[in-house]
């Protein structure tokens, strides 16, 4: 037992990590509200676009959105980081981390999206055409509003997965909390610092775990 | 050598690729074999959590609901490095494989429990009241007519959390895992050319391209009326 202690709760080694594990939370932050918002706009672009009646214009978004959402983001990040500099384009680190994540959770939140504004019904936008509002107030003031609401638990799913996706950029030595974690676990050969990074994260993400239980919950049972 | 030409060269080399194909193909196998595991064992222990949920003893549920919140929270490739990194300091050693399928294990347990729980809780009052009247226990009411009631509510949500837990069979190269990006990764070092790499991606979209199409039918097909 005091070997477990020793190997895994070890506060002196948590206390001498704790600057190390500070710099990661503060790089995991950014990553995810570089990502989040950048996600946001990308994929409602897409789902905009996506209730265009063309299929010249649906048809490769919907490629598009499918192709990021079979493809691993661990794969498409070592493809941008390790493959495209043999091509001759090399983003380094952060710009492959930025481009992979923006690709990955684009094409979730525009699938997350159009099934929002497909949830609308019909009738809406055509009221509020006829009420003379321009196309750009029925999106922004009508479409949207009830779009979002009808998925908003998808969304806030989608951004907790986005803050658990920022972990593989430890992958490329992004310092963020995993990677500085797993730096803090060789210097001192103890498993402490992984575990405090675990803790950490689910600190910070448990209360958003929390609220998405209610609101599936709430949305299950109101459709009967 | 033009741009083509040397984009041909790096990313789809013929010769690189006749002599990697086996590796990553070798790869497939593993994914194959890793998610097949998860799935399994994910559902199966899901399902058994919303069950003995569904029997409500209080502090069994917070229990329940203490280690699918944090099995939720928790980044997969951080739960994978704790048991992989961290658990042989407590004399338990574990290889990448196993670390990896337990792992992904845990999460998709969560997920699941999580949605058939939420899927028992949608089934009507009357349904259970219905079944006791007629005769049966509690357990025959659960399994006879809340249960296929409940998994019919879930499939859509879970097909789709399955198919993303899945996916992150790829995060097993990171503790040496050869399935298919760990085998990829290999070739493309012991080629000096990525072309094994785009292999492994091409492998990756052949497996879950008609999965993910395969999802969103099963959305439309299974959902609720408005």
């Amino acid at each position: 037992m005091s070997d477990f202690v020793q190997a895994f709760l070890n506060a002196e080694i948590a206390l001498a990590s704790s600057h190390l594990l500070w710099i990661g939370l503060v790089q995991t932050m950014l990553l995810a509200l570089m990502t989040v918002p950048l996600g946001l706009v990308m994929g409602l672009l897409l789902a905009v676009l996506a209730t265009r009646k063309s299929r010249w214009v649906r048809w490769p978004l919907m490629a598009f959105t499918d192709f990021f959402r079979a493809i691993p983001p661990l794969v498409l990040l070592i493809f941008l980081y390790a493959a495209l500099p043999f091509g001759g384009i090399d983003l380094g680190a952060w710009g492959s981390v930025a481009l992979a994540f923006l690709l990955n959770t684009g094409a979730y939140y525009a699938e997350i999206l159009r099934a929002g504004i497909e949830s609308v019904p019909r009738g809406q936008p055509e009221a509020a055409r006829a009420l003379g509002l321009k196309r750009w107030q029925v999106w922004i003031f009508v479409v949207l509003p009830q779009a979002v609401r009808n998925v908003l638990p998808d969304l806030i799913s989608n951004t907790l997965e986005v803050v658990k996706l920022t972990s593989i950029a430890s992958v490329v030595a992004v310092p963020e909390l995993l990677y500085q974690a797993r730096q803090a676990q060789s210097i001192t050969y103890n498993a402490t610092p992984i575990l405090v990074a675990a803790v950490i994260y689910f600190l910070l993400l448990w209360p958003c775990v929390r609220l998405l239980s209610r609101l599936e919950n709430r949305q299950l049972a109101g459709r009967r | 050598m033009t741009g083509w030409e040397a984009f041909a060269f790096n990313f789809l080399n013929p010769e690189v690729a006749a002599q990697y194909a086996p590796m990553v193909l070798a790869g497939l196998g593993v994914t194959i074999l890793l998610a097949m595991l998860v799935i399994a064992s994910g559902l199966v222990l899901g399902l058994a959590l919303a069950v003995l949920r569904a029997f409500g003893v209080r502090p069994l549920n917070w229990a329940i609901i203490f280690v699918v919140d944090v099995f939720r929270a928790l980044p997969p490739l951080v739960i994978i490095v704790l048991i992989y990194f961290g658990l042989p300091a407590a004399g338990l050693a574990m290889s990448g494989f196993w670390a990896t399928w337990l792992s992904l294990t845990l999460v998709l347990m969560a997920f699941s429990e999580e949605i058939f729980w939420a899927g028992i809780s949608a089934v009507p009052k009357g349904q259970w009241e219905a079944g006791r009247a007629m005769g049966l226990h509690f357990l025959p009411t659960l399994r006879l007519i809340v249960l296929p009631q409940a998994i019919r509510i879930a499939v859509p949500p879970l097909v789709n959390r399955t198919i993303a837990i899945t996916k992150g069979t790829a995060l097993g190269s990171v503790v040496a895992v050869s399935e298919i990006l760990g085998a990829a990764q290999s070739g493309m070092a012991f080629s000096g050319n990525p072309t094994p790499l785009t292999l492994g991606a091409l492998a990756y979209l052949v497996l879950f391209v008609p999965v993910v199409i395969a999802g969103r039918w099963i959305e439309t097909k299974f959902a609720w009326r408005r």
